[in-house]
């Protein structure tokens, strides 16, 4: 039985048809790639899979749950996590404060008033942190991090609620070659515990972290397969690889 | 380089303007060099010890003045909490404050029951359950509600209040409720002057404790998050309309606790303690002395009834054009409020780590 189950899902914004019938299917510890031209639908699939947009038509299950209806607090508590594609760090909290908020997000609200948990998530924060090679800069401000440096921050918050699938919208958009390459080598360990769906269009940071790719084109999925079968479809090679 | 710029253009706001980079550099210098200071406890120690002194100095007109103001600033403080820390505007707190002025007014007028124990906890209760009602309304849809939608609502809830107030024979009308007696202890009866202010000026300190308390906690945290970027809180998996709804429900509480203060400290109630007058002026009150700092909320209601009260002396007919005038000139170039001139923008967010100190000592 797969992790995560979308199934034609569609989605309409008054006359403009993002989403006809896509569907995505992404086993238990699987890297998967969301791939396609520019509004092929790929940032609303992922959306209407965390929540943050709620599909016209479809099925959304998780874990054997029919999550369509779900609002992104109760997806989250089941086990789903979301990296948005613009950086949503909090700026004015600093970067352990930022960690913490996110690990403390399921406490309840006792231990959130009397603050219970605090000293028994210390560790953890500066383990995360400290695997994100941001520990020195625990106690700075968020804003005044680099963009890459932020975006690992986004990837350290978003994996910190232990998710069984994380939802990656473009993890590495504006970053230095070497950032991008840190960052896939940030994100390999996860596997052992978590899927991940990706969204991306650098594709050589795909082909080297993906098992399995999805090409979406005007809201319909054009093939999906793994990495290799997917670079010999040739019809996936005409509307995309051959521009990329 | 100019990412920390853009970050320190936050916590320096407006008048930044057109600076040139040497002068953005020297900025930068002058925030970090604020950044590591600890000026909050400082001006809180400076304002408790001013108020402690207050009726030994001033005359016992000034001292009714001034148990006034303390009182308000109570109400200041609820404001505060649901505003500048989690982020919900909210336009009628007037309506809580009232309400249970109101209340223990008819508790005294009708039943006389003027019991300090009796009254101060009912009228606590009023305002929270008002504010329960409400915020169940406003904040607990299915969906998160939009900051206009509350600020409207809100408004409208004090608006009506105040109509029905003023056309509600039972509660005196227009006139509202005159000459409520004392409010008591045993045998002895709390009328204006220095026991009174002092009476006030306690419980403004254990609210204000308490308040400080819950904002530094981890819930204070979730609220800072809350009051950031809601939609991505909410992706963590926290509740974030209930986080929205219990701290509004507190400021409902600490704002009717307030009201009973002040009915029985100024001996009558009428329409405009739960309308939109009132209510305004609490958001103005934080506003001008900085909001999402407990004592910015303090300080403005002192400064801005201060001022008022010297200009109306002064300026008899023009006074409420230059509060207006210095009120806009805040706003406009301080939007932090007035406590953002020696409070940086680091300390005024705070730090949530329980072990900070240890982890700086360990780390030469």
């Amino acid at each position: 039985m797969p992790l995560l189950e979308a199934a034609g899902i569609s989605k309409i914004f008054g006359k403009l048809t993002a989403l006809d019938g896509a569907a995505l299917t992404v086993g238990e510890n699987e890297f998967h790639g969301l791939i396609g031209p520019n509004g092929s639908g790929k940032s609303t699939l992922m959306k209407c899979i965390a929540g943050a947009e709620v599909p016209t038509q479809g099925k959304v299950s998780f874990v054997n749950t029919d999550i369509t209806a779900f609002t992104p607090t109760e997806r989250a508590r089941a086990g789903m996590s979301l990296k948005f594609q613009i950086t949503s760090v909090l700026p004015s909290l600093t970067l352990y404060d930022n960690i913490l908020l996110a690990l403390q997000a399921q406490s309840s609200l006792l231990d959130l008033v009397f603050s219970r948990t605090r000293g028994a998530l210390h560790d953890q924060v500066m383990t995360m942190l400290t695997q994100f090679r941001l520990a020195d800069r625990a106690f700075d401000a968020a804003a005044a991090l680099s963009h890459g440096q932020q975006q690992w921050l986004e990837i350290a918050m978003a994996l910190a609620g232990k998710p069984k699938l994380l939802l990656l919208d473009e993890p590495t958009g504006g970053m230095s070659l070497e950032e991008r390459r840190v960052t896939g080598e940030l994100l390999q360990p996860i596997k052992q515990h978590c899927s991940l769906v990706i969204v991306e269009h650098d594709l050589d940071f795909i082909r080297d972290i993906c098992d399995r790719l999805t090409v979406l084109d005007q809201g319909k999925v054009l093939a999906s397969g793994t990495v290799p079968e997917i670079q010999a479809n040739t019809s996936v090679q005409e509307i995309y690889l051959r521009r990329a | 380089m100019s990412k920390s710029m853009s970050a320190v253009k936050q916590a320096i706001p407006a008048e930044l303007g057109g600076e040139t980079d040497v002068a953005m550099t020297e900025r930068v210098a002058i925030a970090q060099a604020v950044a590591g200071r600890k000026v909050l406890p400082v001006v809180e120690g400076v304002v408790l010890v001013a108020a402690l002194l207050a009726p030994l100095v001033l005359q016992d007109y000034l001292t009714v003045f001034a148990t006034r103001v303390v009182i308000l600033a109570l109400f200041a403080l609820s404001f505060d909490l649901v505003w500048g820390y989690a982020g919900i505007m909210s336009f009628g707190q007037a309506l809580f404050f009232g309400s249970a002025g109101y209340g223990v007014a008819l508790l005294a007028r009708d039943l006389d029951i003027t019991n300090i124990f009796l009254v101060l906890p009912a009228g606590t209760l009023i305002g929270l359950t008002f504010a329960l009602l409400l915020g169940g309304f406003l904040l607990l849809g299915r969906h998160p509600s939009s900051v206009i939608f509350v600020s409207l609502g809100t408004l409208t809830g004090s608006y009506a209040a105040d109509r029905l107030a003023r056309g509600w024979y039972y509660l005196g009308g227009q006139n509202g409720i005159p000459s409520i007696s004392s409010m008591t202890l045993g045998g002895y009866e709390f009328s204006e002057g220095p026991a009174f202010y002092y009476l006030v000026l306690g419980i403004l300190i254990v609210v204000y404790l308490l308040c400080r308390f819950l904002v530094r906690s981890q819930f204070g945290l979730a609220l800072a998050g809350l009051r950031e970027n809601e939609q991505r809180i909410a992706f963590f998996g926290y509740k974030a309309q209930h986080l929205k709804a219990i701290i509004f429900a507190i400021g409902g509480a600490i704002a009717g606790l307030a009201g009973s203060l002040y009915a029985f400290h100024e001996g009558f109630v009428w329409p405009n303690m739960v309308g939109v007058v009132v209510s305004t002026q609490v958001v103005l009150y934080v506003l001008f002395g900085g909001s999402g700092t407990l004592i910015g909320a303090v300080i403005g209601t002192v400064i801005v009834e201060g001022v008022s009260f010297w200009l109306s002396d002064n300026y008899r007919d023009i006074w409420p054009i230059i509060l207006g005038v210095l009120l806009l000139l805040v706003i406009l170039f301080r939007p932090l409020g007035l406590i953002s001139f020696v409070l940086g923008e680091r300390e005024r967010v705070g730090s949530f780590s329980a072990k900070r100190k240890e982890k700086r000592n360990a780390a030469p």
